[in-house]
């Protein structure tokens, strides 16, 4: 399997829902709307000449100050040829959501409520998007590239009311 | 499929208990108990013994690995890889080394390629003893432990011979190794794969036909490798159902194609299977070790960094003479170096599964955003799937089975 055979796949079916296709060190990255996304996930995985039934990877990146700012990547594997595609799809602030690879892949559950936590990105579809490496109160997304990265003010008497309004977490 | 497979969460579990819906009981297993491995807390639903549900709740040690390293130079990030999972930083090291390296296109000198293989083989070694000892111990098997940690101790030694560290190595750097090996470090190996395959066979003569060991663990924690795939269980839990995916093997990095070695499988998925398959890991491990320590000694002396002064700083003799070396070393330890825009994805066999990597370069000094992988993380998932209908007293089994390390599920 060779990252031609896949794109010739991908664009036969999915020709009009690609947006761009890179190839960086020899790795191939197809950028795909948030409809082409799932569509080449499923076709991917089902196609058994294609055989991709291992999702290895998912993530979410900020670009800060492009449009979109947010692109959720997916690292899809077959073992069978052994071979990696990179499927990419860009969402835009005020609500950045895309469709979740949930239903196809069980392993994205984790993956995609890591996302949603950190970046606050919603995946449409999914189970149960709630935050998972964070408390459940915490406010905002750090991996957000306009969350501040610094000390964090320790609560002392003369100070622990005005830092705990913000804080509801810090109290329990 | 017959039942699709779904990966609860606590709230899941807690709500309808708390409004009295159910008729089970909910039960808190840690976050402080010594069956975790960690600080992983567990809401278990029960029915008696019988485990109806369970969901994970981690995050308890979340230190925000990835946010810490967009701050930091290419460098100076590789600290933090170590921290993520305790039991194999030198994994670790090498997942990170290797993506950067894939940004740069840069290449490692033969030397730091055969190091690199010897010591995150040693490293497999030395986290499936950690693994072994535990999982004993969570199954009441004491001795185990003793005789695991015997061995481990001095391959940390030769890690501390090594790097100068035990555990938190960051030996690994970009373009090659932080510095060469010591003198005396093929002898030390040597003398340590002297004794090590006949401490495998002390191990197996303690568990492998033991039938208090065989009545916890064969037919215990089935998963079928479907599921498994689907769940994106990787490493010897994936391998013990019998699907042979090694990245060594499918995707080889570090010139592992070039070694001659056997990816064992199991066959039933089950938490003995996972035992032979990883006790089989380690003879293949000390198999290549071996070899890469031929390897080492026919090779002789040289670089084990990157030529290329952009990326790796010059040898500290050369800056006392070179005036070019002296502005390479001050330019890379106060700016860094500037990878070219993209991305790349690597992943490595770490010991406990697929760990992977992806960089994201802005063609700035510092990485503009770095994912890990986390098998620990991802295997975690499967834990409902493979304990539900099963008695708690299993499920301690399983979570060691599993091998979790905390430390990299919440990074």
């Amino acid at each position: 399997m060779d990252n031609q055979t896949v794109l010739a796949a991908l664009r036969a079916q999915l020709g009009k829902e690609i947006l761009a296709v890179s190839e960086f060190r020899g790795d191939l990255s197809v950028t795909l709307t948030p409809a082409g996304y799932l569509a080449a996930a499923q076709l991917l995985r089902d196609d058994p000449e294609l055989a991709y039934t291992f999702l290895e990877n998912l993530c979410g990146v900020d670009y800060l100050g492009r449009k979109p700012r947010f692109e959720v990547v997916a690292h899809l594997t077959s073992m069978r040829h052994r071979h990696r595609v990179c499927l990419k799809v860009g969402c835009d602030e005020p609500n950045p959501a895309v469709p979740s690879l949930t239903p196809l892949f069980p392993t994205a559950n984790y993956q995609e409520r890591e996302t949603f936590d950190l970046l606050g990105i919603t995946f449409t579809g999914h189970p149960s998007l709630t935050r998972i490496l964070l408390p459940d109160d915490w406010i905002g997304h750090p991996l957000r590239k306009d969350h501040p990265l610094g000390d964090e003010e320790i609560a002392f008497s003369f100070n622990q009311d005005r830092i705990y309004a913000r804080k509801p977490f810090a109290r329990e | 499929m017959a039942e699709p497979i779904t990966v609860p969460t606590p709230q899941q579990i807690i709500e309808p208990a708390l409004a009295g819906r159910t008729e089970t009981m909910v039960l808190n297993m840690g976050p402080h108990h010594p069956s975790t491995h960690g600080v992983l807390r567990l809401v278990l639903e029960l029915d008696g013994e019988v485990v109806v549900n369970v969901a994970p709740d981690v995050g308890y040690l979340h230190t925000g690995i990835e946010k810490t390293m967009e701050s930091k130079t290419y460098q100076k990030a590789v600290v933090l890889t170590d921290r993520m999972d305790y039991l194999a930083p030198l994994s670790n090291n090498l997942c990170y080394a290797l993506a950067v390296e894939k940004l740069l296109d840069v290449e490692i000198p033969e030397r730091a390629q055969i190091a690199r293989v010897l010591l995150t083989e040693l490293q497999r070694l030395s986290s499936h003893l950690v693994w072994l000892g535990t999982h004993a111990l969570d199954l009441a098997a004491m001795s185990v432990f003793l005789y695991a940690f015997r061995e481990r101790e001095q391959i940390l030694d030769i890690f501390e011979l090594v790097s100068g560290a035990r555990m938190m190595t960051s030996y690994f750097r970009i373009g090659g190794l932080a510095y060469d090996l010591p003198a005396d470090f093929i002898p030390t190996v040597e003398q340590f794969l002297a004794i090590m395959p006949s401490r495998i066979d002390e191990y197996e003569d303690l568990l492998t036909a033991n039938p208090l060991w065989l009545e916890r663990t064969v037919g215990v924690g089935v998963i079928d490798a479907q599921s498994a795939i689907a769940l994106g269980l990787t490493g010897a839990n994936l391998r013990a159902t019998g699907v042979a995916y090694d990245v060594r093997k499918a995707m080889p990095y570090s010139g592992y194609e070039t070694y001659s070695f056997e990816i064992p499988i199991g066959k039933n998925g089950d938490i003995y299977d996972r035992y032979r398959v990883r006790i089989a890991e380690m003879r293949q491990s000390v198999k290549i070790v071996q070899q890469a320590t031929e390897r080492l000694r026919e090779l002789g002396p040289g670089p084990v960094v990157t030529p290329n002064r952009k990326v790796a700083p010059p040898p500290k003799r050369e800056i006392t003479e070179s005036m070019e070396s002296l502005i390479h070393h001050f330019k890379l330890w106060t700016e860094g170096f500037k990878p070219p825009r993209g991305d790349a994805y690597v992943s490595i066999e770490s010991p406990r599964g697929i760990l992977g990597c992806y960089v994201v370069s802005d063609g700035s000094p510092k990485p503009w955003r770095v994912h890990f992988r986390a098998p620990s993380f991802i295997n975690l998932q499967s834990l409902a799937h493979m304990a539900k209908g099963r008695l708690v007293a299993d499920l301690v089994a399983l979570i060691a089975s599993l091998d979790p390390v905390l430390g990299e599920v919440d990074r």
